[in-house]
């Protein structure tokens, strides 16, 4: 088989056309927004939400209600129970988290169990990209549209909350507001994710992509780029590998990001392992040969 | 003295839970001066800092900016804080030039796209402080110096005539730290009430016009020279500070 085919075959297929517009769309958005997640330190803030928001999705589908809807409600439903479990305790915030979003978790487990046509809402704690309709494709374009236009408008004043909300506030920006607005972000950014690799796993690609730009780039806005290029590439590759090898579609996208992130851990210029080692051994070497000029 | 107070502070006290804060304090900063906030760890420098920036609410007391309300002062883009280096993500991959910008973002519209008059304050901003070689830099590989420097950039880039400075010289070396006062006294001098607190007693008469002593509540604010003299001193962190000093 060759390289043309390779690539052209699956998309004989409609349900293989939407899967890959479908994880385009996911890997994308999830990208942008992995930005400012690893920055800020929320990565476990990004898996709360992203594991909580099951329960509000099967509410809003046994009521027949958008699935968004759902999710943001449950979103900052379980920020809040987080901050009021560290708050007003003496459980400390990690534990909060692992608490409350695997509490709720289970709520939508047990309420998937109890809910009738349980096919499709596996689906949404695995991810079925094979299976996505087209009306399941509408829903996750505009969500996904919508999420990445917020936060590419807002990109300086997220950048800036993220960086500094103390200087934000003293400038008479909302920096609670943005926080919050960040979060319901987060939460829409489940759901657009869902369909793609699942709940169990949109946590990955919430963090990884952010993740490997920050070591590629010292610059937030070189960032913006490299995470989504790097993470729809892995989607690509990851889909196209399960496709050809039968395997898990979400999983192989996920640990596509993961590859390109071990890879980038080792051999980044500048922030990899290999590359920083280097560095060291040519400074330690420099510094036994000449005298160091004192900086300003 | 007859100028209006650039900050005012009346009677503020803050709890921490069961803690006291701050018990009660009250203080004027004017315009043209420069205060030094002196006290030892825990004395509330840090609240005193985030109460007049309206951070920490206070359970009693009102804080007055330019004789009006904080809220309308900060919209007005009047408050510089230039933060302390631990509260600060120095690998954050942002440039120093990026940093002094969002001193620019209050008067900028929805999105935040500098025009061309933010980034001419910028420009003038970064000379000031003599950063312009190094505007490109990531902020984390700055000296010390250089990164105080960035924050007190980014105070002028914004115009602001309130200047809050939490440690400023903290793991600076001597030479940027001359370079800062010197600034600091052009500031001060253009008309900018500053607020520096600093564990850095000997440089305190070189740069401040006035000093408070702080213990949860104002021990003293007058003169440095009278404010560092020993038993005063001696008051605001315990006689064994003395046979340390």
């Amino acid at each position: 088989m060759d390289v043309i085919d390779f690539f052209v075959d699956p998309l004989r297929y409609d349900f293989m056309v939407r899967a890959l517009i479908t994880t385009l769309i996911a890997a994308v958005v999830c990208a942008v927004l992995s930005c400012w997640l690893v920055l800020i330190g929320w990565s476990l803030m990004g898996d709360a939400v992203s594991h909580a928001v099951l329960p509000g999705v099967v509410l809003a589908y046994i009521v027949g209600a958008p699935f968004a809807i759902g999710a943001v409600i449950f979103g900052f439903l379980a920020v809040a129970l987080i901050g009021l479990v560290r708050d007003t305790s003496r459980v400390k915030e990690d534990a909060a988290i692992g608490i409350v979003f695997s509490t709720l978790f289970a709520l939508g487990l047990v309420l998937v169990s109890v809910t009738p046509s349980q096919t499709d809402l596996n689906h949404i704690i695995f991810g079925n990209l094979l299976g996505v309709s087209r009306s399941d494709l509408v829903q996750i374009a505009i969500l996904g549209a919508f999420v990445f236009i917020a936060l590419i408008v807002k990109r300086r004043d997220f950048t800036l909350y993220a960086f500094d909300p103390t200087h934000a506030h003293a400038i008479g920006l909302n920096p609670r507001l943005l926080g919050a607005a960040l979060l319901g972000l987060l939460a829409l950014t489940a759901v657009v994710a869902l369909q793609a690799v699942g709940v169990i796993l949109v946590v990955a690609m919430l963090i990884i992509p952010g993740a490997t730009a920050y070591l590629l780039t010292d610059s937030f806005h070189r960032m913006l780029i490299i995470a989504p290029a790097v993470s729809a590439s892995c989607a690509v590759i990851g889909l196209y590998l399960s496709y050809h090898l039968d395997t898990a579609s979400g999983g192989m996208v996920v640990l596509s990001q993961g590859a390109a992130f071990a890879l980038v851990y080792l051999f980044a210029p500048r922030q990899g392992v290999i590359g920083r080692r280097i560095t060291a051994s040519r400074r330690r070497r420099a510094s036994t040969s000449a005298a160091v000029v004192a900086e300003r | 003295m007859t100028a209006q107070p650039a900050v005012e502070v009346e009677d503020v006290t803050v709890h921490y839970g069961d803690v006291l804060a701050l018990d009660r304090v009250s203080l004027a900063l004017r315009p043209g001066r420069v205060c030094g906030l002196v006290g030892m760890n825990g004395s509330g420098k840090s609240t005193l800092f985030k109460t007049i920036m309206g951070t920490v609410k206070p359970d009693a007391g009102a804080v007055r900016i330019n004789g009006a309300a904080p809220a309308a002062a900060r919209k007005a883009g009047v408050l510089g804080y230039v933060p302390q280096s631990e509260d600060v993500d120095w690998t954050f991959p942002l440039s120093v030039r990026d940093v002094v910008m969002t001193g620019r973002y209050g008067r900028m519209g929805p999105t935040r796209r500098p025009g061309k008059a933010d980034r001419e304050a910028v420009d003038h901003a970064l000379e000031r402080v003599e950063l312009t070689d190094l505007a490109d830099r990531q902020i984390g590989q700055l000296s010390g110096g250089q990164k105080k420097r960035t924050f007190v950039a980014r105070g002028i880039a914004q115009g602001a005539t309130i200047l809050l400075l939490d440690e400023p010289f903290a793991g600076v070396d001597k030479r940027s730290e001359a370079t800062i006062t010197a600034l600091l006294r052009e500031l001060a001098d253009a008309g900018a009430a500053i607020l520096v607190s600093t564990h850095d007693l000997h440089a305190l008469p070189d740069l401040a016009d006035e000093a408070i002593l702080l213990l949860r509540t104002v021990l003293m604010h007058g003169d440095p020279a009278v404010v560092l003299q020993p038993e005063n001193l001696a008051a605001a962190f315990g006689l064994d500070v003395m046979t340390r000093t």
